[in-house]
């Protein structure tokens, strides 16, 4: 007697594919994937499409139309846990800057005939539509991340995402720390785990990729990034990216605007 | 008496020779990423030669130092912890082979933490770095939990203290009575002499092992002078302490201010990161992680340094215990200086220094407690000023 197979979907909202194409990055493991789910949804990978409703639900991208504001509530619906993965699905991307600003004015500036364009003030995370079940964070994921929550959910497990500091990522490497022996100011005290320190191995300070982590002491960080020598308009810069929109840095940008 | 045995620098390497004869691999301190970091090393030449440190709450700057030295800085970036306790150690693993609910037919399996363990000698181990691996022992090789990997790695394990002649920018050694001179816990201690027309180290040892090694590699005894010449470095190295930390009933003070206005000061800037608990060399925290591969064929549990300051750490059913940074800061400061008395009959802090140059917006434990001893509100005295001795 065979099991059916769990039925996998991925959905794109507003983003640049980056954090799909990391799951056919997988390579190797992708063909296990394959072998153990149905991937019945996935337009950037097969044209093949198979009814709902689906067993797990791979969500990226954030909410910019009002198309896809009615769109995510159907992928709910059809979906028995639901996953975001990535900086856009999670706290609105790169393009949740047109946050702090008037959207009307860049479709003007942008587009010849702006009347034509149907795109909502703000981009927000998915989450602020339909419940989430689990969120996987970073600019892009990091695919060993999502293969760690494919298979925690094949297994019925909890997935091994620790949402510590990015510090506890370089410690457990050994990376000497780039803020505290070269003064190089760095986000990632306030910055989740998840990419496995890059940056800093190179000599980088982080630049918050994978948004706040838990209880992120913004504030804390940014009066030493002051003494670090950095103006009050490079901290609102570095807390606005790709994650620009997620509470902890939006607060904490606002906070350095004159 | 104990002899003193004189180790001309050119002859350091004999020394390493000799441990390596006997099947050691070498940890020492070496340059990386402007820091001196404890790694692998082979000869004299991996050391640190004519480098020092400056040290202060949140930076640490390597400099040329004016002294052509092996050993002219304080501790660094990391702890000789990762050696004996593993940053990420895989516990156990187990492969599916016949029905879908047998494990793998030899058990336990071969895994990381039970196979054989290397046999390292530590070259170059501070006082107060002695004092956290005797902490240590406590908790992994001497109470009624042991930990394998811990008790052989240990068992193993062969120590060339350095006494210190360098008091670092946050040291406070002195307070905690762990330096800056090696007492005992090595096998061989070394204080390093550069004068005009030589550069010798004074060698004791601590262990017959130590002292089976030191004939190997020097008949040269010490004279009087040399003796002498050593006391000066190591005295002169207390003399010049960043920190200092009145210890003064300690339990007493912190179990009566647990609402002290201190805390919320430490919590506005505490970031949480956890870097004060990972660079601490006797700070034992971890956390078991289980895994299974994407197949379902293979379930592995993984242990790895975990820190109190994650929310995770005190999550039971329904949450977690410790959900400000104010708690947090509040338990790790309290369990490092007082409630480790109670559990281990020692201080869990040693003085070394490093949570405070490592913490990166320069959070002091010694100015923390300070502060909650200079302010309190009259009622928090200590336990033995109100006449109560504390158990
Ligand atoms: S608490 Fe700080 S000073 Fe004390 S042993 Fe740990 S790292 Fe060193
Ligand atoms: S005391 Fe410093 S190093 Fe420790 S968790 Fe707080 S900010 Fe991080």
């Amino acid at each position: 007697m065979k099991k059916q197979k769990p039925k996998l979907a991925v959905w794109k909202f507003a983003s640049c594919d980056g954090c799909q194409l990391s799951l056919l990055d997988c390579e190797d493991h992708l063909l296990a994937v394959a072998d153990r789910v149905d991937i019945a949804y996935f337009p950037e990978a097969t044209r093949a499409v198979v009814k709902g409703p689906y067993d797990l639900s791979l969500v990226e991208g954030s909410v910019t139309t009002p198309h896809d504001e009615e769109r995510i509530h159907q992928v709910r619906r059809a979906s028995r846990l639901l996953v975001t993965i990535g900086a856009c699905a999670t706290a609105g991307g790169i393009q949740g800057l047109r946050n702090f600003k008037d959207v009307k004015e860049f479709t003007t500036i942008v587009y010849a005939s702006p009347q034509y364009i149907e795109t909502l003030k703000k981009s927000t995370p998915i989450s602020d539509h339909v419940r989430v079940d689990f969120e996987l964070w970073g600019c892009p994921i990091n695919k060993s991340q999502l293969l760690e929550v494919i298979s925690a959910f094949l297994y019925r497990r909890k997935p091994n995402i620790p949402a510590h500091s990015v510090c506890i990522e370089c410690k457990l490497r050994e990376t000497v720390c780039v803020m505290v022996a070269h003064g190089t100011p760095c986000l990632g005290p306030v910055t989740h785990a998840g990419c496995g320190a890059i940056c800093p191995s190179y000599h980088r300070g982080c630049y918050g990729c994978f948004g706040p982590k838990e209880t992120p002491n913004t504030a804390s960080l940014s009066s030493w990034l002051v003494r670090l020598g950095m103006k009050n308009d490079a901290i609102l810069r570095v807390f606005r990216t790709f994650n620009a929109n997620a509470e902890a840095f939006r607060k904490e940008s606002q906070a350095h605007e004159d | 008496m104990k002899p003193f045995f004189i180790i001309h620098r050119n002859s350091l390497d004999s020394l390493f020779g000799a441990l390596v004869g006997r099947n050691f691999t070498l940890v020492g301190p070496t340059l990386r990423d402007r820091a001196v970091a404890y790694s692998e090393i082979a000869t004299v030449n991996d050391l640190p030669f004519g480098w020092t440190d400056e040290q202060d709450g949140g930076t640490y700057r390597l400099k040329k130092s004016d002294r052509q030295t092996l050993f002219d800085y304080a501790a660094g970036p990391h702890s000789w912890k990762k050696f004996l306790f593993p940053p990420a150690l895989q516990l156990w693993e187990a492969e599916r082979q016949i029905g879908p609910h047998e494990a793998s037919p030899e058990y336990p399996p071969s895994h990381e933490g039970r196979g054989e363990q290397p046999r390292y000698a530590m070259i170059g181990v501070r006082s107060c770095d002695l004092h956290a691996i005797a902490v240590q022992d406590k908790v992994f090789a001497e109470g009624s939990h042991r930990d394998p990997t811990y008790e052989a790695r240990r068992k193993n394990l062969f120590i060339v203290a350095v006494n210190c002649s360098h008091g670092g920018g946050t040291c406070f050694c002195r307070s905690m009575n762990t330096g800056p001179r090696a007492t005992s816990g090595f096998d061989l201690a070394l204080t390093e002499i550069l004068e005009a027309d030589r550069h010798v180290f004074l060698a004791e040892s601590g262990s017959d092992r130590g002292a089976q090694v030191l004939r190997e590699v020097t008949q040269e005894e010490a004279q009087e002078s040399d003796i002498r010449a050593a006391e000066r470095i190591t005295a002169d190295a207390s003399v010049p302490m960043g920190r200092l930390m009145d210890t003064t009933d300690i339990r007493g003070l912190l179990y009566n201010n647990y609402d002290h206005p201190r805390w919320d000061h430490a919590a506005a800037r505490c970031l949480a990161c956890g870097n004060c608990t990972i660079v601490c060399p006797t700070c034992f925290c971890n956390t078991v992680e289980d895994f299974t591969d994407l197949a379902g064929t293979r379930a592995e549990r993984r242990r790895r340094w975990d820190v109190c300051f994650a929310v995770d750490f005190s999550y039971i059913h329904g949450g977690s215990v410790r959900s400000t940074i104010r708690s947090r800061y509040r338990q790790w400061l309290t369990h490092k200086v007082a409630t480790w008395i109670d559990q281990f009959g020692t201080s869990g802090c040693v003085g070394c220094g490093r949570c405070i140059t490592w913490c990166p917006v320069g959070i002091d434990i010694t100015e923390e407690v300070r502060e909650i001893r200079a302010n309190r509100p009259d009622d928090r005295k200590t336990l033995s000023e109100v006449g109560h001795a504390h158990t």
